[in-house]
């Protein structure tokens, strides 16, 4: 690799994590930063991007700017609870899978393999058809869809370093399975899990911002990103604005962490060599 | 070959179980009486008779998988209970908007997202590369059915190019259908052509970093031989495994994006099954859905032993 392709990368590396710094900040000070995002002014409906509304408002002349920063803490909370909860889950399994194999690990891989099964967007449509739509069920709906793709990663991870000598050594010394799993094998397969972990948080900001699209994500009126790409639909023709930036804002967020995602992986490879 | 063919289908069948278990416990979980749900209201009770004794619903639930899944290797699927007609006709009806529009995503993918990946790794560093390099991370980063609607935005409220909205069936008028495909399938297609495009790069860098590539230079083998002859066939792999995966994001995405260019297609029957509470026909969507994933791996699978014979050799 030559100087200039790893300055580029570590350009792009760095731009990425400040954006989601920025990103970041927004879902925790948005509301003190930002106008109401829900205060409406029926005299500006579908007013375009000025000096006072930036990004324009939307049809209930609400200001959207600040919907668009404060969408960023829906969809960032539902991206990362949801992956949060698929990385525990999936990880609990796939760490069960890999140590203890046998029984248990067929048993548990027939199942995650049906679950791969499904193309995630259908499975957590259908999910969200079951339940109803919600910010908490969607959250739980993208878990549920995203929990098997840790449990496979996990379970490679494990089965990889199971063999290894200190494993062999720790179990040797009569340590029980509890603090071999803990001590020895869970600090050894984070990389792979950190990696996931950021690529997995960018579909899951995808998945939130295509089920609130079509109705079945967040509660109608909670400002998420989808939820406003949904009410901007109707008003494409006449007011470009209410779909474009909530859009750029989905795209900037879910742009930045593949390159963080891309960068942690490259990075691991490089260290491996 | 017949060895691993026969090995690969078996394989298939406890994974297919499993996604009839999964598209079953769907249905059963939704709250009330399942002749209730699956009837929806105002039903008579000869109707209810009629499917309890069909799926055998008094008895318990192990017997009504047997009974349920007894008729679905039938190709029986229930009834949609908004129209009244069988949900195996309904999907196959719809299914040729939907096979459009992933073979146009598809398309786009292996004319534009494979080469650009093979001249991005050939020459690496160059602005082509860079470009390729950024075009994939923002193809797989930006909402398909978002930039379909930007698309609509562009070439069609703005330039007036391109034509949306109202459906045109292939069969009626192929040059009219084409033009209102072609949007949609490239806004499915992006995020496709984007992974196609980022495999082939990094299969073809990995490949021309091995031994047998340098002996090829070092015989005097031109670039283009190399390319061509040497580099393509083996990275060829990787990027098929790929695209077969990637059939579940078409399939999914699907969903979005017929929705977005109202389009008449299997997707758009599961959101209306949604709509509609019929949960007949949203299982039956389901498991289509999940049913044709499987296979087309499985087509993959055998495809790539097809390219490569060491992997059926080596899996003996």
């Amino acid at each position: 690799m030559n100087a200039s392709s790893v300055r580029l990368r570590f350009n792009a590396f760095t731009f990425a994590a400040a954006v989601l710094t920025i990103y970041g900040l927004a879902a925790l000070l948005g509301p003190w930063v930002t106008a109401d995002p829900y205060r409406m002014h029926p005299d500006a409906a579908l007013a375009a991007p000025s000096a006072q509304h930036w990004f324009g408002t939307d049809a209930f002349g609400r200001d959207l700017l600040s919907r668009v920063v404060c969408g960023a803490r829906t969809s960032l909370l539902v991206a990362i609870v949801s992956v949060g909860l698929s990385l525990l889950a999936g990880g609990l399994l796939g760490l069960c899978a890999g140590y203890f194999g046998g029984r248990i690990d067929a048993l548990l891989s027939r199942v995650n393999d049906g679950m791969l099964a499904f193309p995630d967007v259908l499975l957590a449509l259908a999910i969200m058809a079951v339940l109803g739509a919600s910010t908490t069920n969607v959250t739980l709906a993208i878990a549920i869809v995203y929990t098997p793709i840790f449990a496979r990663i996990t379970r490679g991870a494990v089965l990889q370093i199971k063999p290894m000598n200190y494993i062999e050594a720790a179990r040797a010394l009569g340590l029980g399975h509890c603090r071999i799993v803990l001590r020895h094998v869970l600090p050894n397969i984070v990389g792979p899990l950190v990696v996931q972990t950021t690529l997995s948080l960018a579909f899951a900001i995808l998945a939130e911002a295509a089920l609130s699209f079509l109705g079945l994500g967040v509660e109608p009126d909670a400002p998420s990103w989808g939820m406003m790409l949904n009410e901007g639909r109707d008003w494409m023709e006449l007011a470009w604005w209410v779909s474009v930036f909530p859009g750029l804002a989905i795209t900037l967020a879910v742009l930045s962490l593949n390159i963080v995602g891309d960068g942690l992986r490259d990075a691991r490879v490089r260290a491996a060599r | 070959m017949i060895g691993y063919l026969l090995r690969r289908l078996i394989s298939v069948i406890p994974v297919l179980l499993g996604v009839s278990l999964v598209a079953f416990a769907l249905v059963r979980l939704v709250p009330g009486d399942p002749v209730t749900v699956l009837l929806g209201p105002g039903y008579s009770p000869e109707e209810a008779a009629v499917l309890r004794e069909r799926y055998a619903l008094d008895r318990p639930l192990p017997v009504q998988y047997l009974a349920w899944l007894t008729r679905a290797v039938q190709g029986d699927l229930g009834h949609s209970f908004f129209t009244g007609e069988p949900v195996v006709k309904a999907i196959v009806d719809r299914l040729p908007v939907t096979l459009e529009l992933a073979a146009i995503a598809l398309a786009f993918a292996l004319l534009v997202g494979v080469p650009l990946g093979i001249i991005s790794a050939v020459r690496p560093g160059k602005w082509l590369d860079h470009l390729a390099r950024f075009g994939g991370l923002v193809g797989i980063s930006i909402p398909g059915f978002w930039f379909g609607a930007i698309l609509i935005l562009i070439f069609s409220l703005n330039l007036g190019l391109l034509p949306s909205g109202r459906f045109v069936h292939l069969t009626d008028d192929p040059v009219e259908n084409v033009k209102r495909m072609l949007m949609p399938g490239l806004a499915l297609g992006t995020a496709v052509a984007a992974v196609a495009m980022r495999t082939a790069r990094s299969a073809m860098l990995d490949v021309i970093g091995q031994d047998y590539t340098r002996t090829a230079r070092a015989k005097g083998v031109s670039e283009r031989g190399i390319v061509f002859r040497h580099a393509l066939r083996n990275a060829l792999v990787p990027v098929v495994t790929v695209l077969g995966l990637q059939a579940g994001y078409l399939l999914g995405g699907s969903v979005v994006i017929e929705q977005v260019f109202s389009l008449p297609g299997v997707g758009r029957l599961a959101l209306q099954a949604i709509s509609g509470r019929d949960y007949a026909l949203l299982q039956g969507t389901v498991l289509f859905a999940a049913t044709a994933f499987v296979l087309i791996n499985l087509a993959v699978d055998l495809l790539y032993a097809r390219i490569d014979p060491r992997i059926r050799d080596a899996r003996r």
